[in-house]
């Protein structure tokens, strides 16, 4: 159990094509940031109409959405990826369950499946954030829209929402980088993302802590740099005088 | 159709993998907890290398996946612990493993812990010292016991998320409850109803555990 140690690894040949090992990583960082920006549309949508759900004056829309909300964040992600992965498709009608299984190349499926299950899973977190913000704003606030005739899908579209999305802009970011974290589930279905990529390579050359310091490097850049996006993000839209930025 | 009947028989196998699971965390919590204090004390300190030292251990294990560090750490650990101790010495999945939680976890609990302790007011550090406590007689007895009592419902909110997230350690082939649950439903071919039957178990006892805690942070806030 001797350890060669050789920083160069990463420009070697990794025996397949012409490629090189950083070429893996390249492709693994396309595959991680596919699925993570796919899953956080999925979830920003859907996290949204359900935290306003959960502040709706109906008992049953805001039951439902605290139901989802306890369901998708008290089973573990991986179940929660296997379920859409192994059970969903055979639940399907048959010719889709065809289609799904036989049609679609395996990656395709996979790739279906991850998104899905990371755009859902997060969906309760952004939900909770959204109605988290929608609360913190004063009560006059919707008091005072409807007052001046606005029905209510208007009272949250131009009144709650715009204020509630500038309060969570920082909870929010987490919610996001944690979507490029989670996206290494993927890897555990034979989607070759990041981590899965690193594996191999690891394997593949035996400079496995060449390998996985490259990848710890890569996401805690793609970290910094999406941190810093959502703190411009968070200035540009930010309206004077209404709530301090930056925090500290 | 589901049919739920092969899961009975399975049940020794599956509680043991429960245990795992349940050994896991809780071993994971408590050194977890115990690194994460000595972090934040150390994130508090006047010291600005040991706080800065701290402060780039918790930024670099937050910005990585846990997934990463479980198969790193059960790739790696091996080679460390022959540089260490010049000889081969055989190390499971779950020793790995562990490691791997309680110095993730630690970052997290880190951030409390350190959030707990500032919630102290000076005042109490002030009269501490001005009784003669020393620092460490002043954190012991005087700090932390309140600053723990404060973030009590954290800690544990915390310890739910890593209950869920030792279902990981497939990755490496563990046979916790998730992992024992598709093995047994693999080999009767009733796959799909041992994950339902995973995800409900990990469902009730996450949920439970939660209103649990949310029913403690509602009597702790007076």
């Amino acid at each position: 159990m001797n350890y060669n140690w050789d920083w160069g690894v990463f420009f070697k040949s990794t025996g397949i094509g012409s490629e090189i090992y950083l070429d893996w990583f390249v492709t693994g960082l396309g595959w991680t940031i596919a699925i993570a920006v796919c899953a956080w549309i999925i979830a920003l949508l859907l996290g949204s109409i359900l935290g306003v759900m959960r502040t709706v004056p109906n008992r049953w829309v805001s039951g439902f959405a605290t139901a989802y909300v306890e369901l998708f964040r008290n089973v573990p992600l991986l179940v929660q990826l296997f379920i859409w992965y192994f059970l969903v498709p055979d639940l399907l009608p048959e010719n889709l369950q065809e289609w799904y299984k036989q049609d679609l190349n395996p990656t395709t499926s996979a790739l279906i499946s991850v998104v899905v299950c990371l755009g859902l899973f997060t969906a309760a977190r952004v939900c909770e954030q959204v109605r988290t913000g929608i609360q913190a704003l004063p009560r006059g606030q919707e008091a005072a829209a409807r007052a001046m005739g606005f029905r209510l899908p208007q009272v949250y579209w131009n009144v709650l929402l715009p204020q509630a999305y500038r309060i969570i802009i920082p909870p929010l970011t987490s919610e996001f980088l944690n979507v490029f974290k989670n996206s290494s589930v993927a890897s555990l279905i034979g989607l070759m993302e990041l981590l899965a990529q690193t594996k191999q390579t690891a394997e593949f050359s035996a400079n496995l802590f060449e390998a996985f310091t490259l990848a710890t490097l890569i996401y805690f850049t793609l970290n910094m740099s999406l941190m810093l996006l959502m703190r411009m993000v968070e200035k540009k839209v930010s309206v004077p005088g209404l709530i301090s930025v930056g925090g500290k | 159709m589901m049919d739920f009947s092969g899961i009975i028989p399975s049940l020794p196998g599956l509680w043991n993998g429960m245990l795992m699971t349940l050994q896991l965390m809780v071993l994971g919590v408590i050194g977890g907890i115990v690194l994460g204090t000595i972090l934040a004390l150390c994130r508090l300190s006047s010291n600005k290398l040991l706080s800065n030292l701290a402060g780039a251990y918790v930024n670099y294990f937050r910005s990585i996946p846990l997934l990463l560090v479980i198969t790193w750490f059960y790739l790696a650990v091996p080679f460390i612990l022959r540089w260490i101790t010049g000889e081969d010495t055989p190390v499971g999945a779950f020793t790995s493993c562990l490691i791997a939680f309680m110095m993730f976890e630690a970052a997290y609990f880190c951030e409390i812990v350190r959030a707990g302790v500032q919630s102290i007011s000076k005042g109490q550090m002030g009269a501490a010292q001005a009784l003669g406590m020393n620092y460490g007689q002043t954190m012991r007895l005087i700090i932390l016991p309140q600053a723990f009592r404060k973030m009590t419902p954290l800690l544990l909110q915390q310890s739910i998320i890593l209950f869920q997230d030792t279902s990981l350690v497939y990755a490496v082939g563990l046979v916790d409850f998730l992992n024992s649950a598709r093995a047994s439903g693999d080999i009767i071919g009733r796959s799909n109803e041992f994950l339902v039957f995973a995800g409900f178990v990990y469902f009730v006892i996450s949920f439970s555990a939660s209103f649990l805690v949310k029913r403690l942070q509602k009597r702790l806030t007076v």
